[in-house]
């Protein structure tokens, strides 16, 4: 329980239906470390705002309501991998690693050691089992508020122990349901930024992480002719325009980061289309790898739409993807996610 | 039917105080400083509370000045008494390591304010050395102020020597006696204190009622300013019907004192026992004497106290570890920090602190039910691969 509207329906439904609901909040980051001196990260997710709103959801609904203190798991599984990838030159996706690593891993081992049967979450994503037993897993009805693109790591030990109460249901009906149950978060704002970097600024956050890490260097054109200077590869990601500190005649993007020369490469927008691409660390979410080329649609950032495309598998976890179109800025790090329809098949890192 | 262990927090307020101070709340409203027949009234109310105080700290009700709890009275003897010493030249203060926030933070504020402060160190045992007491004092020292009772751990401090200690430099000695006031008997002067704070609610009280104890002739320079109520020494309307129920409390933990303490006592042991023999990787946090009778600290090795808190929570049986920070959240004790206690040993604590409700049946319970709870947790493999 996040203290956000979504994961309060989730266990206030679940509470209607008569199960037996425990509400965990997660305290997954000390507050006085996420913002420069003298900012307050008040607000935003899991402050202890939050956690005020999700006790008192817990308490109108009626079930007992714990905080679990997971800050040295969410450093070690996601806010480190978040800076290791910036300062590897690549853009990060830390709420996938949250879910598959933290949720679904450690919090899920809590909830089996409570004789808890499910882990529910306030996810809008759907899973369904087929005849063979298998756990499907796909998109939430409201698709404007799918989030399969994170949840694409998850295995079928996971999925078989997780539960989406709210994946069903649009976010209007789930504003509709928090008003109706007299939640007090029911007009509460959607979280938008990641939430240990409440302000937004990652380059910041990464500065403050890893000072020792930070390598000044150079932009570069195509040719390899330097156009400027730069503070550091974290500061930027594919397909950014924006901050760059170039002037010139056509507008410049992001093409290509190399951290082992601290070298960030620009060039017209029409360089940052792609068709090809491979993934490692890719699950099948049914456990089974494709052996030959899958025709699918990939979705390659949160707000991408899904291009058509057809995938196949390679040996150690990894998978090569043509797109029919080329598509704009597909960036290392991000994750690649591959449907059926509304259905996920699998997905991985960009490689 | 749910198992409450964790009356080191708070304890349920007893059936006859409540009905007292629902007396006097409708009763007994007069302004106690007010000269009419409803002053008088309250005053009463006041004066037969302050006794029943005393007599549980074998002390003159003259020397009890009535607060709103032992965060209060610590932080009247202490800053009182700084404040009180300065122009004397004495700007040093000693406390210990495993004291309450109340007595820790309150000795950081004044350092922050320039006051000299020195704590002492503690070993494994949770016991202040007197040793480190003499090392540390001088001739600067104003107020020396180390607890009677540890609040995680039970363990009862050498508090007649450390006063003796404190004394023969001249320095005052307080002591932070929340955790043995109505556990143990208290007699303040064969302690010999010169302050001491007590808090209702720790003895089937109620919140927000607490007493400083300060021998005749010590002087304070309270913090807080205003009327003269306390004899100067605690400004504001008394709060008649939680001082009333404070006085009710203060009586009946007087009454049964002995018969409870030794009751308690066997359950405590009987349950600390069993423990220990049942759950592998388990041991006593702090001296097995001197200790109250209501407290038993155990860590228990491979899991977090986190998790094992929930899982006897929702096993319904109450207990507690360490402090909780503002988010609700739980931190590393720092009182077996203190004790330079290994950090998977910090982590693993459990406390359970007995009380009035409790009965073998509930310690055969907690016994039933801990060990499966830790197997099980030691257990888990992830899920998702990872450990």
């Amino acid at each position: 329980m996040s203290g956000g509207v979504d994961s309060s329906v989730a266990a206030a439904l679940l509470a209607e239906q008569g199960h037996d609901v425990i509400g965990v909040s997660m305290q997954l980051y000390d507050q006085g470390q996420t913002t420069a001196a003298g900012q307050k990260a008040f607000g935003t997710c899991c402050t202890i705002d939050d956690l005020y709103d999700a006790r008192r959801v817990a308490a109108a609904i009626g079930i007992p309501h714990y905080i679990v203190n997971f800050e040295s798991q969410f450093g070690e599984h996601v806010v480190s991998n978040f800076v290791r990838e910036y300062m590897a030159g690549r853009t990060p996706i830390p709420c996938s690693h949250c879910n598959s690593d933290l949720k679904f891993a450690e919090l899920l081992d809590r909830a089996t050691a409570y004789d808890a049967d499910r882990l529910a979450t306030g996810h809008y994503a759907r899973i369904e089992q087929d005849a063979g037993g298998r756990y499907r897993l796909f998109r939430g009805a409201d698709n404007s508020k799918d989030q399969t693109y994170f949840l694409f790591s998850l295995t079928q030990p996971q999925l078989a122990r997780a539960a989406f109460p709210v994946g069903h249901l649009d976010k209007e009906t789930v504003r509709a349901h928090a008003h109706r149950l007299k939640l007090g978060v029911a007009s509460k704002p959607d979280s938008q930024e990641i939430c240990f970097v409440p302000d937004g600024d990652y380059a910041a956050f990464i500065e403050r992480k890893a000072p020792d890490a930070l390598r000044p260097g150079t932009v570069v054109d195509g040719a390899g002719q330097v156009l400027g200077g730069h503070g550091g590869v974290h500061r930027f990601t594919i397909g950014q325009r924006k901050g760059l500190g170039l002037s010139s005649r056509e507008p410049l993007y992001v093409l290509e980061i190399k951290p082992d020369q601290a070298q960030v490469v620009v060039g017209p927008k029409g360089a940052l289309d792609r068709t090809h691409l491979t993934a490692s660390t890719v699950n099948w979410v049914s456990g089974l790898a494709p052996s030959d080329w899958q025709p699918v649609t990939a979705q390659i950032r949160h707000r991408h739409a899904a291009a058509p495309a057809r995938v196949r598998a390679h040996d150690e976890g990894r998978a090569e993807l043509e797109f029919d179109a080329p598509q704009t800025a597909v960036t290392p790090g991000q994750a690649v996610v591959f449907y059926d329809g509304d259905e996920v098949i699998g997905g991985g890192w960009i490689d | 039917m749910r198992i409450y262990l964790d009356h080191n927090a708070t304890t349920p307020i007893a059936p006859l105080v409540v009905e007292r101070m629902i007396q006097a709340m409708r009763d007994v409203w007069g302004n106690a400083s007010s000269v009419h027949h409803f002053g008088q009234q309250a005053k009463a109310a006041l004066d037969e509370a302050r006794g029943s105080v005393a007599a549980l700290l074998a002390a003159d009700p003259s020397e009890v000045v009535f607060t709103a709890g032992g965060t209060e009275s610590d932080n009247l003897a202490i800053r009182g008494a700084a404040e009180a010493l300065e122009p004397a030249g004495r700007r040093h203060l000693i406390t210990s390591a495993i004291e309450h926030e109340a007595v820790l933070n309150t000795m950081k504020a004044l350092g922050r304010r320039g006051w000299q402060v020195t704590v002492l160190a503690v070993d494994a045992t949770g016991i202040v050395s007197p040793d480190r007491l003499r090392a540390a004092i001088t001739a600067e020292t104003a107020l020396v102020s180390v607890m009677h009772a540890n609040n995680e751990l039970g363990t009862i401090q050498p508090v007649a020597e450390l006063a003796e200690i404190a004394h023969a430099q001249g320095a005052l000695f307080h002591t932070d006696a929340v955790q043995s006031a109505g556990k143990v008997p208290l007699d303040v002067h064969a302690l010999g204190v010169d302050l001491a704070s007590i808090a209702g609610h720790k003895f089937y009280g109620p919140k927000g009622t607490g007493a400083l104890w300060l021998r005749r002739g010590v002087r304070l320079l309270p913090p807080t300013s205003g009327g003269r109520q306390e004899r100067n020494r605690r400004a504001g309307t008394e709060n008649v019907p939680a001082l009333v129920g404070l006085g009710v409390a203060a009586e009946l933990a007087r009454q049964k004192l002995s018969t409870e303490g030794a009751r308690l006592e066997a359950l405590r042991d009987r349950l600390e026992a069993g423990l220990l023999a049942a759950v592998p990787g388990s041991v006593r946090n702090g001296a097995a004497h001197p200790r109250v009778p209501n407290t038993a600290n155990l860590s228990i090795e491979g899991v977090e106290s986190e998790s094992v808190l929930i899982g006897l929570d929702l096993a319904g049986i109450a207990v507690s570890s360490g402090s909780a920070c503002s988010s609700g959240t739980l931190e590393p004790s720092h009182v077996l920090k203190a004790m330079g206690l290994p950090h998977g040993r910090t982590l693993g604590s459990i406390r359970f602190s007995l009380g009035t409700s409790n009965t073998d049946a509930d310690i055969e319970r907690v016994i039933a039910v801990l060990p499966p709870l830790i197997e099980k947790l030691r257990s888990l493999t992830s899920v998702g691969g990872r450990k």
